[in-house]
């Protein structure tokens, strides 16, 4: 199969076939990061921008080194300060930006569907880095990854995300990638989290983590989101974290070889104890790792295709 | 399409016995001496090359596979082209490596293994082993081991083909007619 698609703006966008040359790629590229030198000359006199609305350490430092261990020259622009703060519009911003003749944006926004627009108007590849409540292409394809890496497999899996799901983006792309395979999702976390419809997605619910855990390959946590109104959703921080954090007994319900991921920043204490997210079973620092070869197949496929 | 067979199974068997004793000869025996395939028929090769040795000198060389989707530099030109894995799981630091490839024509894809050996680091000396030189360079570099050297027309094809891949050993050049 070859690339033909210019942007990554969502899993939804993806056809299974492609889900999987990603990760088949991302096997070749993740090799390049345990090096002396981590540098390839692939995309030598690419020019790469990442353009992020919202604050981030993972994804756009993640995006930052895959595309310098590609050889691509890489700016980065954050709200603060950009001219946004003079007032100028997205589209001014990306309009302005296309006349330098950046080969690929990586753009992090508020708004859903801020990628989608951006790439309608833009010559080069837009990458979502995650729009709103709405998606987060990139992650769910690491978190896929690190899944296949850790079981062998994605076909078969009980995968249980825990928290708060009607306000994560994370969660709304890896059921979208997950039901491309013939997986068990169970959604977990208070009611007021759950959105009502989600079994039209075919995931199930279970309010009660103590039995949505039971025989399962793979825990995802997420945490409250804070900035999109997360917080109003529960009594207290406190009463969430006895309810719906993560403990070692849990884990004890959960399959022999279970694998405990989390997309970051956690908060410890909260949806997740210290001790599990230090445990042997946490994969959660190999997820970061592979987020930096998912993202340089992703800059490989989208930059090196037919103009 | 007109074809014609340069080598057939028992002469692939015997050039590359011959290859086997002049890399030996030339590097005094076997120690501190590795293979790497290019993908995907030299890794064939290489494993034959490897076997080969084990049966003369009674030792494994460490062996490699390199893809060099990476260094190409014609990637710009086309649709990102799959890319497979690289695995080298031995330290290519003060080694003489014997990079092996099928076809070697215009130079260009030694150019780029050589490019990426050298991130991987320092070897003592790489030396470039081929089944067939066709000729058309268009980079000054040359195989230190050909298995035949035969010039082929640049519009004309040589097709190698080895049976853990191709289900039999030969190489044909064709003709468009």
């Amino acid at each position: 199969m070859k690339w033909i698609k210019k942007d990554l703006l969502g899993i939804r966008e993806l056809s299974k076939e492609e889900v999987l040359f990603i990760l088949n790629s991302t096997d070749s590229f993740k090799e390049i990061s345990r090096r002396d030198i981590k540098k390839v000359p692939t995309l030598r006199g690419k020019t790469v921008i990442t353009l992020f609305y919202e604050p981030s350490t993972r994804t756009r430092t993640s995006f930052e080194i895959a595309a310098k261990r590609l050889s691509a020259d890489t700016i980065n622009i954050s709200s603060s300060t950009s001219s946004y703060v003079k007032g100028e519009t997205l589209k001014d911003t990306a309009k302005n930006l296309e006349s330098m003749r950046p080969d690929a944006i990586i753009i992090r926004h508020s708004m859903p569907g801020a990628p989608h627009m951006l790439a309608g108007i833009m010559n080069s590849s837009v990458i979502n880095g995650g729009d709103g409540a709405h998606e987060h292409p990139t992650q769910a394809l690491l978190d896929l990854y690190t899944m296949r890496e850790k079981k062998g497999h994605i076909d078969g899996l009980k995968v249980v995300i825990v928290g708060d799901i009607a306000h994560s983006r994370v969660a709304r792309s890896n059921i979208l990638a997950l039901k491309h395979f013939d997986t068990e999702i169970v959604c977990s976390g208070p009611p007021t989290m759950i959105p009502p419809y989600i079994e039209s997605l075919g995931v199930k619910k279970e309010y009660n983590i103590n039995k949505a855990v039971v025989d399962a390959d793979v825990i995802m946590m997420l945490r409250i989101q804070k900035e999109r109104g997360g917080i109003s959703s529960i009594p207290s921080v406190k009463e969430y974290a006895t309810l719906f954090g993560l403990k070692t007994e849990h884990i004890e319900k959960a399959k022999k070889d279970v694998i405990i991921m989390h997309p970051g920043p956690m908060n410890r204490g909260v949806e997740i104890a210290a001790e599990v997210a230090d445990g042997p079973y946490s994969v959660i620092l190999d997820q970061v790792e592979n987020g930096v070869a998912v993202r340089m197949a992703i800059l490989y496929l989208l930059t090196g295709r037919e103009m | 399409m007109k074809t014609k067979v340069l080598l057939d199974k028992k002469a692939i068997e015997r050039t590359v016995n011959r290859m086997t004793h002049e890399i030996l000869e030339k590097n005094e025996g076997s120690s501190a001496l590795s293979l790497i395939g290019i993908r995907t028929r030299g890794i064939y090769l290489a494993n034959r090359i490897q076997s080969k040795i084990k049966s003369i000198e009674g030792m494994a060389l460490p062996l490699g596979v390199l893809d060099i989707t990476m260094y190409r530099d014609d990637l710009s030109k086309m649709k990102s082209p799959e890319v497979k894995k690289t695995d080298i799981p031995f330290d290519v630091n003060n080694m003489t490596v014997i990079l092996v490839d099928d076809v070697m024509h215009t130079g260009r894809t030694t150019r780029a293994a050589i490019d990426a050996i050298m991130d991987l680091g320092r070897p003592k000396k790489i030396q470039l082993a081929v089944l067939i030189d066709r000729g058309g360079r268009e980079l000054p570099i040359h195989p230190d081991y050909a298995g035949l050297t035969y010039s082929v027309h640049h519009k004309e094809e040589v097709l190698v083909r080895l049976h853990e891949i191709d289900g039999k050993d030969e190489v044909v050049v064709a003709r468009p007619v």
